[in-house]
């Protein structure tokens, strides 16, 4: 029969025991688990695209592809352009050929396994381009859901993947409600928009920025009140896509309809 | 207590050690949480420096003023003069040194990305000048008639 003594000092020693591998792995520091973000960061890089603005040259696509190393033909794209076309009948017809690499090149519009629709200029009432890229959320959900940290935000706001950690599962690609994320063709892992990282730290602009000659997309600071994209943001009429989902996006638009979705 | 009571014990703490082992051999020496917190943070910091080393491959038009100084001045004043160099000549990369030349895009698809009539109320693309491929000049490259440096003067035939 075990005495009250022996019980107390066998169960202190297996609970100190237990407790000596837990503190060697250090799996967390407590104090780092607190809901906010370090502050300090001068620099929050969001982007401004017009959608009043864009004709839908894909310059920007095509930019970006070459000077992100993306495979030229591979049916995969960091932006893409979309083309809304609203009909007097209240339906609208989207598409991207290719992401709109080679522009729009035809006034038929491509609904999808290989059919084209020609849709009559009366019938039109409202006709535009949207250039779609990463937005860089806030609240990233591909981030969140890697087992591995191969992609991470940076201090600056962009988010980045890690091509030597990534172990390719797909997770984040299935998590990013904007369908931003695909598999690169050559290295294997998870591809994304940022922002030409390369370019703006740098203090160049992004390659899509540089080859849009109608001034559609911007970048700036939000931190910096002087910066013109901000004071945009910050007085204009500008709105996010999929605000519901919780991400807060970084990516805002001037002249959004509810049709874009 | 009998040993065939502790020899399983023994197996978990060699397979607890061997985890450690593995986990200090397979995860960079750099890896944690950065500045963004628990749940965005984790990450290998010197990831961040091999994004920054991605080659430019568009230089801009500010890389080609100095010795295309004409081009450059031509096109800014013409009604082309948002368009940069490298839309129709390619990414410059180290030019002239790496790719001593640069090639031209005459297509006249290329042409066709702004200039193919879209009749487009709400967007910027109805208010530009355009044609339908199908029916103008084809097979003809624009430059035969329209110079693209200054599309309000003639082509160079």
């Amino acid at each position: 029969m075990i005495s009250r003594r022996n019980f107390c000092r066998k169960s202190l020693l297996l609970a100190g025991g237990l407790a000596i591998p837990l503190a060697a792995l250090e799996l967390f520091d407590p104090k780092r688990l607190k809901a906010g973000k370090i502050e300090g960061s001068k620099v929050r890089w969001v982007f401004l695209v017009d959608t009043q603005k864009c004709v839908g040259c894909g310059l920007c696509v095509k930019e970006c592809k070459i000077e992100n190393e993306i495979p030229y033909d591979a049916n995969v794209t960091r932006t893409w352009v979309e083309r809304y076309i609203v009909t007097k009948d209240g339906k609208s017809h989207i598409d991207s050929p290719k992401g709109a690499r080679d522009g729009f090149e035809s006034t038929k519009v491509d609904i999808g396994h290989g059919k084209l629709v020609d849709i009559a200029n009366e019938q039109i009432t409202k006709a535009f381009f949207v250039p779609k890229l990463c937005n860089q959320c806030d609240n990233p959900p591909c981030v969140q859901v890697c087992p591995v940290g191969a992609t991470y935000q940076t201090g600056d706001g962009v988010v980045l993947v890690d091509r030597k950690w990534c172990i390719g599962c797909g997770y984040c690609i299935m998590g990013c409600p904007y369908g931003v994320r695909f598999f690169h063709p050559v290295h294997h892992v998870a591809e994304k928009c940022n922002f030409c990282y390369h370019r703006i730290t740098k203090g160049m602009q992004t390659g899509c920025i540089d080859a849009c000659a109608f001034d559609a997309r911007r970048i700036g600071n939000i931190l910096d009140p002087e910066d013109p994209v901000t004071m945009i943001i910050m007085t204009e009429r500008v709105n996010v896509l999929k605000e519901e989902y919780g991400t807060k996006p970084q990516v805002f638009y001037l002249g959004l309809t509810k049709e874009v979705r | 207590m009998k040993s065939h009571v502790w020899r399983p014990l023994y197996v978990v703490l060699v397979v607890i050690a061997l985890v450690l082992v593995a986990r200090e051999i397979l995860v960079p020496a750099d890896f944690g949480v950065g500045s963004q917190g628990y749940m965005y943070g984790w990450h290998r910091p010197s990831n961040v420096e091999e994004w920054k080393q991605v080659s430019v491959k568009y230089r801009t038009a500010e890389y080609c003023k100095d010795c295309h100084r004409e081009h450059y001045d031509a096109i800014a004043g013409s009604p082309h003069a948002a368009i940069n160099c490298e839309n129709c000549h390619g990414p410059a990369l180290n030019h002239p040194q790496d790719s001593r030349t640069l090639g031209i895009d005459r297509s006249r698809a290329l042409c066709a990305r702004c200039h193919l009539r879209l009749e487009y109320p709400t967007s910027g693309r109805g208010q530009i000048r355009g044609i339908n491929p199908a029916t103008h000049n084809m097979g003809l490259e624009c430059v035969t008639c329209h110079w693209p440096h200054n599309p309000t003067k003639e082509g160079r035939i």
